[in-house]
């Protein structure tokens, strides 16, 4: 029987925000999921702490609830564990640009098949709106006492960067592309971000999502979201196509600059894609032949309660 | 002891094949029959720090090192001055006889504090500040002196090979002090052409080279000296015996156990296991097809610890192996295994701390610290081996407790275990059960992750296994995972996890918590790699009709107090050994037993501890001379 939609939703009573941007995030994947096809119980949501954190409680399928931080590495683990799961992880920008920014980097470098959807607001919500990495310098949101301090981070350069090879950015209130792209993040082979911009209702009155439809800006014909357009309404091309030093490097560095638009037009879409470089799995099966087979959770241990590994030929080299 | 109970140390800059040489002189007197018992010492440094290697060869099972050294082999000047007191009457030393003339100020890498106290030593005894003058204080004390130039052992080596290449090879320094050592104690050298061979066997011309070293060198030594008191020319061979480095019990018990995931982050002691189970990451399984243990190699202990749980919650055995410093990064993460009820097992190699401490080396520093881990109440077991033989089977344990009880466990190692190279009775993986618990196989109907169950323990789903979805959080949450702030659910929850305690205490089977090698007046309780040299010295003081009784407790939390207090009944003092600063197992003991310990052995200078500094503390003791916090000292 095909999954519809509403198999992917927990009964569990959303406490987010009235007009909370996550609302959108949390349709939009369960949207992609059904749309794919998943099987709930072959699928993991992974998530950090906040509010993005709950998002793994409200989709039915495998949901796993980690640790400020560090939804990656156990995402990862998952991931290489049973290779053969859809694995996606989940969590705000505090919590994977700020105390798990080590982790991004790493999770970049590994290139493990899953895809890592960053809920960016700007503010930590649930600890009352203190400044997240992603907020400008010098703004100050409502509930802060003075000014942010500290520059912000860039998602988007700061994950081509690190080896993602898939590098998008999406709006929440426009859940039909976000549910695409998603689709598209998780079919990628390799390892798949998504920067959702997502407004805070409550604790983030500069990025507002009137602010994002351009409300301020008064333009005669306003569109929903007046301030975002779509790369793939332009001639971007965010594919690296061929194995080539000069073709990567470009690739590279049109997702970077693109990355620095900011203010009145904000690009969303794919910024970067390269299915060139091998996927971790693959660098696995170069030294482990069957890895992808025989994976650790799928391994046989033990014949009626005994240890089958045979670890003769370790013993006959240590034998005096 | 037997008839041969020789120690050989050898010593010179990290780097120069100190280690290697004393692998393959272990090899060689293993090969001949012999127990072994080698530790290494080394500074943290890679290059040119002194490091050494104490070799104790016997004709008798052996548990530790001793005090004395019965043959120094040496190359450098430091090796001379920082060892040569250990040496006793009738040893000798071997030397290279073109450092007489070294000053102790031109050996750079002598430390102040070092060189105050040699200089004093030297100037009390009125002779010169030179390699030339310690080894006047030996001859006098009766040890022999063995010069030889190895410059000249080079080059006339080099003459009579015809390779001009050889004359500036220092690198053969250690095989040339490991081939003269054997000509003096009047060991076959055959053996140690085997191990070359396995050793440089890509590179036979370099083995070539060094086989011609060992063999001028023998024959050499041979020529010159014939007074050493110590011949070794082999014994009976002890049947199904191994020669395996201190980290080989973990890691193959890791495989056997069916350990198949393991991330780590570097670190040492630790990371010897994770590498040598990465070496051997490829595994034939009994009529199946080949296994595998993926080890991943983490940003960070954090990142090791999560990517542990996240393996274990697809019902993979996962593991990591660190060591003080690394473990106290993962105490968050330790908190969620336990509120999820994740089987994971940490391997827990201690070195001396606190902070960075002394970090290449021993101590027995974080049993306090792996009991109380993480924040809350939470269950988990913490584990102790005491040898390396013991590790092998207790890793099988861990996992075992793991599963069966659906918990974190810290599985407790040193540096004193992990760096030592020790014959045992070979590894029998028939010994090891395997038991998953309630691991399930299907599942059909609702499923809930927590269901409340009579003893506390539910049924365990896998990520990715059909029908069987579940949430984790590392909040409190309902039986099926959902976070939940009900306080009525809060005190169930607490009661099913916290009542595992209980059960651990009931069930696993009494011999696997403690065992007494006997109980007396005067009994030694203790946990860890100090069982060697209680062992060795409760046999020296056996000889001398003293009997002290011993109990080595292996469980340690939760602690098996009814048990304990069984087997300490008829005790009347109670003598704690532990390499800690202050007691921690006494506090422990004393906490759950509420009774005294009446005297404390206790080292913490980051050295293994000797059984001949145990038995004289013990000795002390039973002569009522001993202050209740004896303190121990020996190791360069």
């Amino acid at each position: 029987m095909a999954l519809k939609l509403a198999d992917y939703k927990t009964e569990v009573h959303n406490d987010w925000c009235p007009g909370c941007g996550d609302f959108g995030i949390v349709n939009a994947l369960q949207m992609a999921l059904a749309e794919m096809g998943i099987e709930r119980d072959k699928a993991t949501i992974f998530s950090g702490i906040g509010c993005s954190g709950k998002t793994s409680h409200f989709i039915n399928t495998y949901g796993v609830h980690t640790l400020h931080g560090r939804v990656l590495t156990f995402a990862q683990g998952g991931k290489l564990a049973n290779p053969d799961m859809t694995v996606v992880a989940v969590g705000g920008d505090g919590d994977g640009l700020g105390i798990g920014a080590g982790h991004f980097v790493a999770a970049g470098r590994r290139n493990i098949d899953m895809t890592y959807i960053i809920f960016d607001n700007g503010v930590y919500g649930l600890t009352k709106g203190q400044a997240s990495p992603t907020l400008k310098l010098g703004e100050k949101t409502k509930s802060l006492p003075s000014p942010n301090t500290n520059y912000n981070v860039n998602p988007i350069g700061l994950a081509v960067a690190s080896g993602f090879t898939f590098v998008a950015r999406a709006y929440s209130y426009d859940v039909r592309h976000l549910k695409d792209l998603i689709v598209k993040a998780v079919r990628h082979k390799g390892l798949s971000f998504l920067d959702v911009l997502q407004p805070c209702p409550t604790y983030n009155d500069i990025n507002t999502r009137d602010w994002y439809a351009g409300i301020d800006l008064a333009q005669e014909s306003l569109d929903r979201h007046a301030r975002i357009y779509k790369l793939e309404d332009t001639k971007f091309d965010p594919t690296v196509h061929y194995e080539d030093e000069s073709e990567l490097n470009e690739k590279l560095s049109q997702a970077l600059i693109k990355s620095l638009e900011w203010g009145n037009k904000i690009p969303i879409g794919i910024f970067y894609q390269n299915e060139i470089i091998s996927e971790y799995s693959t660098r696995l099966t170069d030294k482990i032949p069957n890895y992808l087979e025989n994976p650790p959770a799928k391994q046989t241990i033990s014949e009626n309660g005994l240890p089958n590994t045979d670890i003769s030929q370790i013993i006959d080299s240590l034998r005096v | 002891m037997g008839s041969v109970d020789f120690t050989w140390l050898i010593g010179g800059p990290q780097g120069s094949g100190v280690d290697s040489g004393a692998n393959v002189f272990s090899k060689v007197c293993a090969s001949m029959g012999y127990q072994i018992f080698g530790k290494r010492e080394f500074y943290s440094n890679i290059k040119g720090d002194h490091s050494y290697f104490t070799v104790r060869v016997s004709d008798e099972k052996i548990h530790s090192n001793i005090n004395d050294v019965n043959l120094i082999a040496s190359f450098d000047a430091e090796t001379i001055f920082r060892h040569y007191d250990e040496v006793s009457a009738g040893g000798g030393i071997l030397y290279d006889s073109d450092l007489t003339k070294v000053t102790v100020d031109e050996v750079h890498t002598l430390d102040i504090y070092f060189k105050e106290r040699l200089i004093k030593e030297l100037q009390s005894k009125n002779k010169p500040l030179t390699i030339a003058g310690v080894l006047e204080i030996v001859q006098e004390k009766g040890v022999n002196l063995y010069p030889v130039s190895f410059r000249e052992i080079l080059s006339t080596l080099s003459e009579q090979t015809s390779n001009p290449k050889i004359k500036g090879m220092v690198r053969l320094f250690n095989v040339i002090s490991v081939s003269l050592s054997l000509g003096l104690i009047k060991m076959s050298i055959d053996p140690l052409f085997k191990s070359l061979d396995s050793i440089f066997a890509k590179k036979p011309q370099i083995a070539e080279i060094n086989k011609q070293a060992g063999i001028f060198a023998y024959d050499y030594v041979k020529s010159k000296f014939n007074n050493f008191p110590f011949i070794l020319s082999g014994t009976t061979k002890e049947p199904d015996t191994l020669l395996v480095q201190g980290h080989y019990g973990c890691s193959i018990g890791k495989m056997v156990s069916g350990c198949r995931f393991q991330s780590y982050y570097p670190i040492t002691p630790a990371s010897d296991e994770s590498v040598y189970l990465e070496s051997n990451e490829l595994l034939e399984v009994n009529n199946d097809r080949p296994g595998s243990t993926a080890v991943i190699q983490c940003e960070d202990e954090i990142s090791a610890m999560g990517m542990m749980i996240g393996a274990a919650l697809t019902g993979t055995r996962s593991s990591t192996s660190t060591s003080g410093p690394g473990f106290a990064l993962m105490t968050e993460a330790l908190g969620w295994a336990g509120i999820n009820e994740v089987p994971i097992v940490i391997t827990l190699y201690q070195r001396s701390g606190p902070s960075t401490g002394l970090p290449t080396r021993h101590g027995q520093d974080d049993l306090s610290f792996a009991v109380h881990a993480g924040h809350g109440d939470f269950p988990k077991i913490v584990y102790a081996s005491g040898d390396i033989e013991e590790s092998f089977y207790d890793t099988g344990r861990c996992f075992n407790y793991a599963d069966v009880y659906q918990l974190p466990v810290i599985h407790m190692m040193d540096k004193f275990l992990s760096s030592s190279v020790v014959t045992c009775k070979e590894f029998d993986p028939k010994k090891i059960t395997i038991d998953r618990g309630l691991l399930l196989e299907k599942v059909e109907g609702e499923y809930k992750r927590f269901a409340f169950t009579e003893d506390g323990i539910s049924p365990r789903s896998r990520l990715g296994m059909d029908n069987g979805v579940f949430w984790n959080t590392g909040d409190e949450s309902d039986e099926f995972g959902h976070i939940s702030e009900d306080p009525i659910i809060r005190i169930k929850m607490m009661d099913k996890r916290m009542n595992k305690l209980d059960l651990i205490l009931e069930r696993i089977p009494k011999d696997e918590t403690a065992i007494s090698f006997g109980v007396s007046d005067y009994t030694i309780i203790s946990w860890g790699s100090p069982k060697g040299p209680i062992l060795d010295a409760l046999t020296m003081l056996k000889k001398e009709g003293i009997n002290i009784g011993f109990v080595q407790i292996k469980l340690i939390h939760p602690f098996p107090t009814d048990y304990v207090k069984f087997l300490l009944k008829d005790a009347k003092t109670i003598i704690n050994i532990e390499a800690n600063y202050s007691g921690q197992l006494g506090k422990i003991f004393k906490q759950n037993v509420l009774r005294n310990i009446d005297y404390s052995i206790l080292k913490f200078t980051g050295r293994g501890m000797t059984s001949t500094e145990i038995y004289d503390s013990l000795k002390k003791i039973v002569e009522n001379k001993a202050n209740k916090r004896e303190i121990l000292t020996h190791g360069a």
